[in-house]
């Protein structure tokens, strides 16, 4: 069981009279590449807040490396190594990437509480924050304020922020989301280059991302598990074609290659 | 003790219709308007001139007062409130603050900075008992008169909120403005008129409450606190909400000031911000709804 | 490599004084030196400087709009007024103690402004400072109610420096507080502690995505807000040797929010320019209309909110249509 670094059992939200989540178990395993798709109002978005601890459940436990954490502050979740990125950027608008990746990488190190030295004194996190812009090809807007960045540079600042937390677990939120077709490339290798033993649970309407991203799939219709297995299996199902139906094919796109 | 619950409904009736406006302006626009109690200010000077310069009676005077600042109202939402929905919290508060002092030195300026003084006509006023001893019941005639007008009007009100379409464009407009927008509702048209008829009842509240609150030109900023503990503790996504509210602040406030007059207007702070620090959202809020 | 100091430089760039500051504190103390019979308004603006840069890291930095600020500051006014007057009357001892009692009403208070909307908190910071002002006037025995708190005689500072009628002493302790707690605030906002408040201002929910705990680093940013806000109440008490009920009213609270905003939110200076600015416009209109400023106060914060804040120093830009509400 300690292969499997993040679960969460029997979870269930309502809200009022909805049913937002329905006892929904899943388990994502070390160094995973999972995958959780579903039809808009799934409620995708909702199991990633459950997850990270900004909703509370209604039912239902969650644990990270056997811990349990379902009545843990989201910060502190943050701390133990489960980081997320928003399917809307929420970015820090007055902040320049520079000036927001070094606040990320000196709150990891222990230092955020720091007041006396400035941010910045320290070379260790001022060259980890350089490490991050370059491979996020933020370099050569570090300077800029958030608020006056391209809406492809914002999203990369999005996911960057999410590695500069140092994750074990990283929940992805449609990370390509409205984002223009000639920027998606940047975003899509960095999530490829991702390392090995940082497990991820990605959420994708983007049928190209998830099935060569993936290596496991879960699917979520009406706040409720329908399937889980590997991408072939998913694929042949005819529950996710049927729950898929009307969803549209992008152009071009074909079955599966392992179809 | 009866009397003081007597007393203490009839204030918590009055800061209900006084308050009732700002609760549905700032559940409706998300704006918070620091300014509602001039409206009431004004609705009670409207009075006090219409009955002192014109010899109007004073129960024609409650419409006009109502009417007045209705359409003070619609003519501020007009051309400076509507510009600023979409403005950060803190810019709203700095606009109705200034709009305050704006109405506080002008009254100052017209009126003088007295107590004005409102002659009741003679049937409203005097006193009925019922009841001895401990149980005395004492009902001024003039707050029972409020607790009519306002119970009344509260009726007619949660009747126009469930069962008009107008209403029910309310509620979606307060639910959900784009979607509401999307629907094909005119949400410009709901707002206008929900925030004249919500400075109309302040106005009216103003009228009414002008002899049992007092009235002169530091109304607005002496009464604010109350309006905002209403709506802060009664939610805006209700009409029974701030109502209860009020009714809870108008006892509370009373009997504080009877029971523990060294303490006075502790209890009624005190009591508002534990419950805020228990219950941020309000004390009544709907389950699943806007904060 | 010469990239990995291209952004050490760029972030310690942004803490370096610039050329015109020390020539703007230099000014400032010459002032009631060469302009002796202004001494009292430099001090006057020492003062509400204070008040506003401490408002500045509440609602600057930390993003908390708090209408009752004034609660602090008129907090520890009485303190230093009581503690001159009962128990010992030197300045910077009363100071420590004016200081002493706001960081702990403000560590008390804290816990009210973590949770709820910006409604919510209004009304608790509200609360709180016309809590204040009703147990100080219930007090009278202590606070002397109404009338406020006379007779307050300060001894020399640092046991020299006794305070003239002229003021100048006055002007100069206060500024040199203000100075001293200035360049304390500053190192506070530039480090890491700082950039987690700016990043609770700017998106509170991403702030404690990435692991900052928000409810400690608020209460942290209050209570010293607090602090220098009871150092501006202190300064006042002894350089007046009076405290009234004034200093705990809405006036109070209201006025520091505009100071703060007229001078900008979030760059430490806005306080002291905004001081400046509305002192010598209260001055100026108060000599004009002295019962009604207040109206034109208020038309002014009309006029600022319409036109937009940041819009203010830029009249150029004010009949443009805005782009960025």
């Amino acid at each position: 069981m300690s292969d499997v670094v993040l679960s969460c059992q029997g979870l269930v939200k309502k809200f009022g009279g909805i049913t937002a989540t329905s006892d929904v178990t899943l388990d994502l395993r070390r160094g995973a590449r999972h995958a959780l798709i579903g039809p808009n109002g799934a409620g995708k978005t909702t199991l990633v807040n459950l997850l990270t601890g900004v909703l509370e459940p209604t039912a239902g436990r969650i644990l990270l490396e056997g811990q349990d954490i379902t009545r843990l502050a989201p910060h502190l979740r943050v701390r133990r190594g489960m980081v997320r990125t928003f399917q809307i950027n929420q970015l820090f608008a007055s902040m320049t990437p520079l000036q927001t990746l070094a606040l990320v990488v000196s709150q990891q190190r222990g230092q955020g509480g720091g007041f006396w030295q400035p941010l910045g004194r320290d070379r260790a996190v001022a060259q980890r924050a350089e490490e991050l812009l370059e491979r996020f090809r933020l370099a050569e807007v570090m300077d800029v304020p958030t608020e006056q960045l391209a809406y492809g540079k914002r999203r990369l600042l999005e996911i960057a922020i999410a590695l500069a937390c140092e994750p074990r677990v990283l929940l992805l939120d449609e990370p390509v989301a409205g984002v223009p077709a000639g920027e998606r490339e940047e975003i899509l290798q960095t999530v490829a280059a991702l390392p090995a033993d940082v497990s991820v649970l990605l959420i994708e309407h983007d049928m190209d991302l998830v099935f060569s991203f993936a290596r496991r799939m879960t699917v979520l219709v009406n706040g409720a598990v329908l399937t889980e297995g590997d991408p072939d299996a998913i694929a042949a199902d005819p529950r996710v074609r049927e729950v898929y139906l009307g969803h549209g094919e992008t152009a071009g796109e074909e079955e599966p290659a392992h179809a | 003790m009866l009397t003081i619950l007597f007393d203490g409904i009839a204030y918590g009736m009055l800061l209900f219709i006084l308050a009732l406006g700002l609760a549905v302006t700032m559940g409706l626009m998300n704006f918070i308007n620091l300014a509602h109690g001039a409206f009431a200010m004004v609705g009670g000077y409207i009075t006090v001139l219409l009955m002192q310069r014109a010899g109007v009676p004073f129960l024609l005077c409650l419409p006009a007062a109502f009417l007045g600042a209705a359409l003070l109202g619609a003519v501020l939402e007009r051309t400076l409130y509507r510009p600023l929905y979409r403005k950060p919290h803190l810019d709203q508060v700095l606009f109705s603050i200034g709009l305050t002092f704006m109405a506080v030195a002008s009254v100052d300026w017209f009126m003088g900075s007295t107590q004005q003084f409102i002659q009741l006509p003679q049937w409203l006023r005097g006193r009925t008992e019922i009841g001895t001893g401990a149980w005395t019941l004492g009902m001024g005639h003039y707050r029972l008169f409020i607790i009519a007008v306002c119970a009344a009007l509260t009726v007619v009100l949660q009747y126009i909120l469930s069962n008009t379409r107008f209403g029910s464009r309310l509620r979606a407009s307060v639910d959900d403005q784009r979607v509401a927008a999307g629907l094909g509702i005119n949400v410009n048209m709901v707002f206008l008129s929900t925030f004249a008829f919500g400075c109309g009842l302040a106005g009216l509240g103003g009228a009414l409450g002008a002899e049992v609150l007092g009235l002169d030109p530091t109304f607005p900023l002496k009464f604010m606190i109350y309006f905002l503990i209403v709506v802060a503790v009664g939610g805006t996504s209700s009409i029974t909400g701030p109502l209860l509210a009020a009714l809870l602040l108008g006892i509370a406030d009373v009997a504080g000031k009877y029971y523990i007059p060294k303490m006075g207007a502790f209890i009624v702070y005190l009591l508002m911000i534990a419950i805020l620090i228990w219950r941020p959202q309000g004390l009544f809020v709907r389950q699943g709804g806007k904060a | 490599m010469s990239d990995s100091s291209r952004a050490h430089l760029s972030l310690l760039d942004a803490t370096r004084w610039r050329a015109w500051e020390p020539l703007l504190w230099l000014a400032a103390f010459a002032a009631p030196l060469l302009l002796s019979q202004y001494a009292a308004i430099v001090n006057e603006i020492a003062i509400v400087a204070l008040f506003a840069l401490s408002l500045d890291l509440v609602l600057g930095f930390t993003g908390i709009v708090s209408l009752g600020h004034a609660a602090f500051f008129g907090f520890g006014a009485y303190s230093a007024a009581l503690f001159a007057k009962h128990v010992m009357p030197d300045p910077l001892v009363g100071l420590a103690v004016g200081i002493a009692t706001s960081t702990l009403l403000g560590a008390f208070a804290s816990f009210t402004v973590q949770r709820g909307s910006d409604l919510t908190r209004l009304m608790v910071t509200l609360g709180a400072a016309l809590i204040l002002l009703e147990l100080a006037n219930k007090l009278d025995w202590l606070t002397g109610g109404a009338d406020g708190l006379q007779g307050v005689v300060m001894g020399p500072v640092l046991g020299r420096f006794e305070f003239d009628l002229a003021g100048r002493t006055a002007a100069w302790y206060s500024l040199t507080v203000l100075l001293v707690l200035f360049v304390i605030a500053r190192r506070l906002v530039h480090s890491p502690f700082g950039a987690t408040l700016k990043a609770i201002r700017d998106n509170r929910l991403r702030a404690m995505a990435i692991g900052i705990p928000v409810g400690s680093r608020i209460t942290v940013a209050y209570t010293i807000a607090a602090a220098l806000a009871g150092a501006a109440g202190a300064l006042l008490a002894q350089t007046t040797g009076f405290a009234s009920l004034d200093v705990f009213e809405f006036h109070r609270s209201a006025d520091v929010m505009l100071i703060l905003v007229v001078g900008g939110t979030g760059w430490l200076y806005g306080g002291v320019l905004g001081a400046i600015v509305f002192k010598l416009m209260q001055d100026f209109l108060s000599a004009i209309t002295p019962q009604y400023w207040t109206f034109w106060l208020g038309l002014f914060l009309v006029v600022l909110v319409i036109v937009g804040r940041d819009r203010l120093l830029r009249p150029w830009a004010w009949f443009k249509r805005g782009s960025a509400a």
